[in-house]
């Protein structure tokens, strides 16, 4: 027991150390030396969430009950109870996001060392990027660690704030400020639900701990508000993990340095979303049309960004896209009660995916800071450790078989097409795009004539970016194969509300559909036809893919243009709530600012009429005491004289 | 043994001496010389009273007046001493800077 909370502990505590040392020491101690004591830091977070593992693991052999470790009483009432502890939950869950998250973060750090030297902006800002990281770190793990719901919401926003300081750590770039705060604002919309959601559960229920609000006689407490209760909690995860509407704020992310890119989109910060449906699985479970939402909204997402992203040509935004199109898979799994798979789906992509964005770093730092697709091709040759590595990322999105994406996204797949059949269909489709989009990009920018941007000196980059890529590469090919029967057997306590809730439902809801060796079968088929399109159009005959392009028209002009979303929420939220603001800026600089005005005026009228007898000399104020001594003893006499004469 | 009258009259005349040079005179030690005197006007008051009640309370209270007198008068001292530093004169009128 003592192990587990001095683990936990130090878990939180490193990333929080480092981002102090690296923020407090770096700018005048440390200097070129700051991204050490955040490695340490993160890559020793890492190492306690092993140990972590290791020590639940031997003390829950046979069951994987959760662990509720109180550190200290927050709000206490002064009596045997409190009305908040700062407590963790250890279970499974919280187990496979530690891992995930600090592993994922500390190959990230490394991987940033390089990076942040060379590119852009060589030494300013250097130790505020590390600070920034060891911080987001930090917030993650309270967030996944967290035993109550308060917990929980405080990491939420710290994340949100830590994206918001990288997302916008170029901050003399227009693009990058503006970038920063769309994020900001668009998550507080997703946040407000989220909060209401969690006001309401102290509300129905009196505590906000894990272990009472998620048992049963929580949920009884909840009673007929659970799908309510749901609903907000989920639109949360709509803002934090960017699906359909809120999904607006990810692309335009991409303007901070590529590791932050990485961050957000594998470990850190959108994957939050996932894991809070996934904690809350029990609240959701209580309604099937939340549930059928909930997959509707991730099916319908997947489909919509992985469509956007096949018509991007910056690499980075190619990615972005797939990430929300990945998330919108987990989303499915978790609407469809196969919340391991999405939560398989979740640690895979968290490898491939930074993989990707760290590889398209690379090709940015090599280009000198151009990713545009249509600047440079054919980079096999020059940057082959990258190429390569590049490879198994984009094999793995494109659930090539055996390796990582293939398994998880053949479990969400399977389910999906048993209990949501239009939605698992849609979402095979999406597979196949997936896997035409990723190839597309890969094609384009590795394969084909050698062209390089003019006056480009091309360079494979340095070990500190070539180790990160290694690592994680052998993570995105065999993470799925190794984890793939033993992460759905550890996270059995997690299923129990939704294998409960599968079991009831209607006869009628379930599809006896594909089993799963069809679905393996169908979905490893999709992929490489996605696969083998992709290498025709932008390999062998170039000249069809530009066929495509021409012959779809209006059709390729509106996906190219993002269906435009940005444009009418531009007409019909920005604009109007604008010229609301300036309506409100006017009313206060007018009227609000008129009336005080007014307030002020008489005292500085009373004041204009005595200035002129304050003359500043000692005789006269000596005269105005005499002459008002004066005035007051004849008053007096006065008195006095009415008074006897009225007696 | 005088009337009471008379002492409180050259009390008054004392108080009323004061008052007219306070106002009238600008060096700042006279001025103070000329509280000084509005002072001591009081303190024959107090004492004639004190006589004719026949106690000494306001005879006590007189000699805690001219300690306190003494007191003040080498505050107010010292602060002329300033304040001649400052201006290089005594006039009061140099120091107007309290003017609205």
């Amino acid at each position: 027991m003592d192990s587990l909370q001095q683990y936990s502990i130090l878990i939180l505590l490193l990333p929080l150390l480092g981002a102090v040392l690296a923020g407090a020491l770096g700018p005048r101690l440390l200097k070129g030396a700051t991204h050490w004591v955040v490695i340490l830091a993160v890559g020793g977070a890492a190492y306690c969430a092993y140990q972590l593992f290791e020590v639940y693991t031997h003390l829950a052999v046979h069951t994987h009950e959760p662990v509720q470790l109180v550190i200290y009483d927050w709000i206490g009432m002064g009596g045997p109870t409190s009305w908040l502890t700062v407590n963790f939950r250890i279970d499974p869950l919280a187990l496979v996001m530690l891992l995930t998250v600090t592993f994922i973060a500390t190959w990230i750090v490394v991987y940033a060392r390089d990076y942040m030297r060379h590119h852009h902006h060589p030494e300013r800002g250097y130790e505020r990027f590390f600070a920034f990281l060891g911080l987001f770190v930090f917030s993650m793990c309270a967030l996944v660690l967290g035993g109550n719901f308060l917990l929980l919401y405080l990491g939420w926003e710290a994340v949100g704030l830590c994206s918001y300081l990288l997302i916008g750590f170029y901050y003399d770039k227009p693009a990058a400020a503006a970038a920063a705060m769309k994020a900001f604002l668009v998550n507080r919309i997703g946040d407000f639900g989220f909060g209401l959601g969690i006001l309401l559960i102290y509300l129905k229920c009196g505590s906000l701990d894990y272990d009472y609000v998620l048992s049963s006689a929580g949920i009884t407490a909840l009673g007929d508000w659970a799908p309510g209760i749901a609903l907000l909690l989920f639109c949360g995860a709509v803002g934090k993990s960017a699906q359909l509407p809120l999904y607006v704020w990810l692309p335009d992310a991409m303007e901070g340095p590529t590791p932050v890119s990485a961050l957000i989109h594998a470990a850190t910060m959108v994957t939050a979303g996932v894991y809070m449906v996934a904690r809350c699985g029990a609240i959701f479970v209580t309604s099937e049309a939340v549930m059928t939402f909930v997959a509707a909204i991730g099916g319908i997402t997947a489909l919509f960004a992985a469509t956007m992203a096949l018509v991007q040509y910056d690499m980075k935004r190619i990615l972005a896209y797939s990430t929300i199109s990945q998330l919108g898979f987990m989303f499915l799994g978790l609407g469809v009660y196969a919340a391991d798979a999405a939560v398989f789906h979740l640690m895979t992509h968290a490898f491939f995916k930074a993989l990707l964005f760290l590889g398209a770093g690379s090709v940015m730092h090599a280009m000198g800071g151009i990713i545009d697709v249509r600047e440079f091709g054919g980079l096999r040759k020059v940057l082959p450790w990258t190429c390569y590595t590049f490879v198994i990322g984009s094999l793995a999105l494109a659930g090539f078989p055996m390796l990582s994406g293939f398994f998880s996204k053949d479990l969400i797949l399977h389910q999906a097409l048993e209990v949501q059949p239009l939605l698992g269909w849609l979402a095979v489709i999406t597979a196949g795009l997936t896997a035409f989009y990723t190839f597309r990009m890969v094609l384009l920018a590795f394969w084909g004539p050698k062209r390089l941007p003019f006056g480009v000196h091309v360079h494979e980059s340095g070990p500190w970016i070539i180790v990160p890529l290694l690592v994680l590469a052998i993570g995105a090919a065999g993470a799925g194969y190794y984890f793939h029967e033993k992460l759905p057997e550890f996270l059995v306590d997690m299923m129990t509300p939704f294998d409960v809730a599968f079991e009831h439902l209607p006869p009628g809801a379930v599809v006896h559909g594909l089993s799963h060796e069809e679905v393996g079968l169908l979905s490893g088929v999709v992929a490489i036809a996605g696969i083998a399109v992709a290498v025709l159009g932008y390999w062998i005959r170039p000249d069809w893919s530009r066929r495509w392009r021409e012959e779809s028209g209006w059709l390729y002009i509106l996906v190219h243009n993002k269906y435009y979303v940005d444009e009418i929420l531009a007409t019909v939220l920005v604009r109007p709530l604008q010229q609301a603001a300036a309506v409100g800026s006017a009313v206060d600089r007018y009227l609000v600012d008129g009336l005080v005005w007014l307030v002020a005026a008489g005292p500085r009228l009373v004041g204009f009429i005595l200035h002129r007898y304050q003359r500043g000399a000692m005789q006269g104020y000596g005269v105005m005491m005499a002459g008002g001594l004066a005035v007051i003893i004849f008053l007096v006499f006065i008195f006095a004289r009415v008074l006897a004469a009225a007696n | 043994m005088a009337e009471l009258s008379n002492y409180i009259l050259v009390g008054a005349l004392l108080f009323g001496l004061g008052v007219i040079g306070f106002l009238t005179r600008r060096n700042l030690i006279v001025v103070f010389l000329c509280t000084e005197l509005m002072f001591q006007g009081v303190v024959v008051n107090l004492v004639a009273f004190a006589r004719y009640w026949g106690n000494l309370q306001g005879q006590a209270f007189a000699l805690f007046l001219l300690v306190i007198a003494a007191v003040e008068a080498g505050l107010a001292l010292a602060l002329v001493v300033v304040l001649y530093r400052r201006r290089g004169t005594l006039d009061s009128e140099a120091w107007n800077s309290m003017r609205g």
